[in-house]
């Protein structure tokens, strides 16, 4: 009751009531009398009207779900995190490049394959091992939802995650006789991933990212290579979408030598699996290769085609309930 | 401005009747060939107004709680368009409001009818239910089944076969008296 009366005075302040000018303010009162009678009806209607109270009860915002549909937008990762208790098997899959021409099966002759669990400690907190046949490299990743959208309020516009990984290639050192260090094997990757999902239909994300490899193959290499990556997806039915990546590596010796990855994806979502095919110029999977390393170029036909398959498994106990017969 | 404060006076006497509950609960069940779903909302805004036997809910459809997180995503993003249709609403009225005796404890049974709107698609609904009056409180509880075909919710071919044609629909309430004013406050 209170609000509605404040807020049919807050109507009224908006006439300019003006005392200076005498025969106008008069000319305003009768307007406001008038104006009155007006608004009266329209604010007991809302009051005799139950289920609108009922509404403007149950009004609290609820989180935006399903930003993504994955938790990779096509190589990189997307802001979803596993949800509490659930496990992820992913097994991502890059054929060789068209450019292989008939002979290599426009690619499909050749394969890198990683495989990966990733594991929801809470709604917000993943983490995830994965194994990549490119240089032999495991991963280990820790991610973590600091902010999450929520709907119909701009108190929370957009949902942040951050993203830390570790990449340890287990490659045999090309000279035996020389003593590297373990730590030489190691690179690490630290994303800030920031999205928004405008409609039910498109979300966009920013991932600024910095890479660190312990080691560098030659000296003009940078140990530290920092990007800016763009992602989104657009869907085109409740259960498929189109998905766009792009990685600019920022100016600097690794950017001149390097091409910048950019991607396409189809993703085709079916109960419990989420099948994301995609066209790319990057060849692995995981961030220390396809944003420092990518050396294939779209224009060339240096397009690798291939597929993420991901399939969730769910541990709550808790909430288990007993299948009746 | 006169006219303000004695429409004021008025509906807050009005207001004495009206009984209201914003934690109310209802969930659904429905047994599949695969696994049941299972679904709970402990979210739901009603009001009843014991002077006429008017009821009115309204459900924030992202409140209902799954056992598991996907069936959540795909009942929001898939079934029931939550992006679209944020609340379910039920307006209606309870028939036989002057067989319920306040002023003493006890239970009744009450039956209703009204527009049941979910996923924008409103259809007329009768349910038998029960008050239970205690202490100024009035409890109310009743068991509907929903057909999500009548509601327009499509179940593509593939899973067809592993959601039930009618779903099981439980409904629990607490009413306390509602204060326009103080019931802003939580």
């Amino acid at each position: 009751m209170k609000r509605i009366y404040k807020s049919t005075f807050s109507k009224f302040s908006f006439l300019p009531l003006n005392p200076s000018k005498g025969g106008l303010s008069h000319k305003f009162a009768k307007v406001l009398y008038i104006a009155s009678f007006l608004l009266l009806p329209v604010s007991l209607a809302a009051q005799n009207d139950l289920l609108a109270l009922a509404e403007a009860d149950s009004a609290a915002t609820a989180y935006t779900t399903a930003t993504f549909k994955a938790t990779r937008i096509i190589n990189g990762h997307s802001v979803q995190t596993i949800p509490g208790k659930e496990l992820l098997f992913m097994i991502s899959h890059r054929f060789g490049t068209l450019d292989g021409g008939a002979y290599n099966f426009f690619g499909l002759d050749a394969a890198t394959i990683r495989l990966a669990l990733e594991y929801g400690l809470t709604d917000r907190f993943s983490v995830g091992v994965g194994r990549s046949s490119l240089e032999k490299t495991y991963d280990g990743y820790l991610k973590y939802k600091l902010l999450r959208q929520k709907d119909d309020t701009w108190a929370a516009p957009v949902t942040v995650t951050g993203f830390a990984s570790t990449a340890i290639t287990t490659l045999r050192f090309d000279n035996p006789e020389k003593n590297e260090d373990f730590s030489s094997r190691l690179a690490y990757t630290y994303q800030l991933l920031i999205a928004r999902k405008f409609n039910d239909r498109f979300s966009l994300q920013l991932s600024p990212t910095l890479v660190h490899r312990n080691l560098v193959s030659t000296n003009r290499d940078e140990n530290n290579v920092y990007a800016l990556g763009a992602g989104s997806r657009y869907k085109l039915t409740k259960r498929t979408s189109l998905n766009a990546e792009y990685f600019y590596v920022l100016p600097g010796a690794t950017a001149d030598d390097y091409i910048n990855s950019f991607s396409l994806g189809f993703d085709i979502e079916t109960g419990g699996h989420v099948f994301q095919l995609h066209l790319t110029n990057a060849q692995g999977m995981i961030e220390k290769f396809f944003i420092p390393q990518t050396l294939s170029k779209w224009g060339d036909g240096g397009i690798y085609f291939g597929f993420n398959i991901s399939r969730v498994f769910s541990f709550d106990k808790d909430k288990k309930v007993e299948k009746k017969w | 401005m006169g006219l303000f404060f004695v429409l004021l006076a008025a509906s807050g006497t009005q207001a004495q009747s009206r009984y209201f509950t914003r934690t109310g609960s209802i969930s659904f069940f429905s047994e599949e060939i695969l696994e049941n779903i299972e679904a709970h909302n402990k979210q739901v805004s009603s009001f009843l107004d014991v002077s006429t036997g008017e009821l009115v809910f309204s459900v924030p459809m992202k409140a209902f709680q799954f056992r598991k997180s996907l069936m959540q995503e795909h009942f929001n993003e898939n079934y029931i368009e939550s992006h679209k249709y944020p609340k379910s609403t039920f307006k209606g009225n309870i028939q036989n409001m002057k067989d319920v005796n306040l002023q003493q404890d006890g239970t009744y049974k009450v039956k209703v009818n009204g527009q049941l709107t979910i996923h924008g698609v409103t259809k007329p609904i009768d349910a038998d239910g029960t008050l239970e009056v205690k202490g100024g409180r009035i409890g109310a509880q009743s068991f509907i089944n929903i057909k999500p075909e009548d509601y327009n919710i499509v179940i593509p071919l593939l899973v067809r076969g592993h959601i039930a044609e009618i779903i099981q629909v439980t409904i629990n309430m607490l009413y306390e008296p509602y204060q326009a004013n103080a019931a802003k406050q939580p």
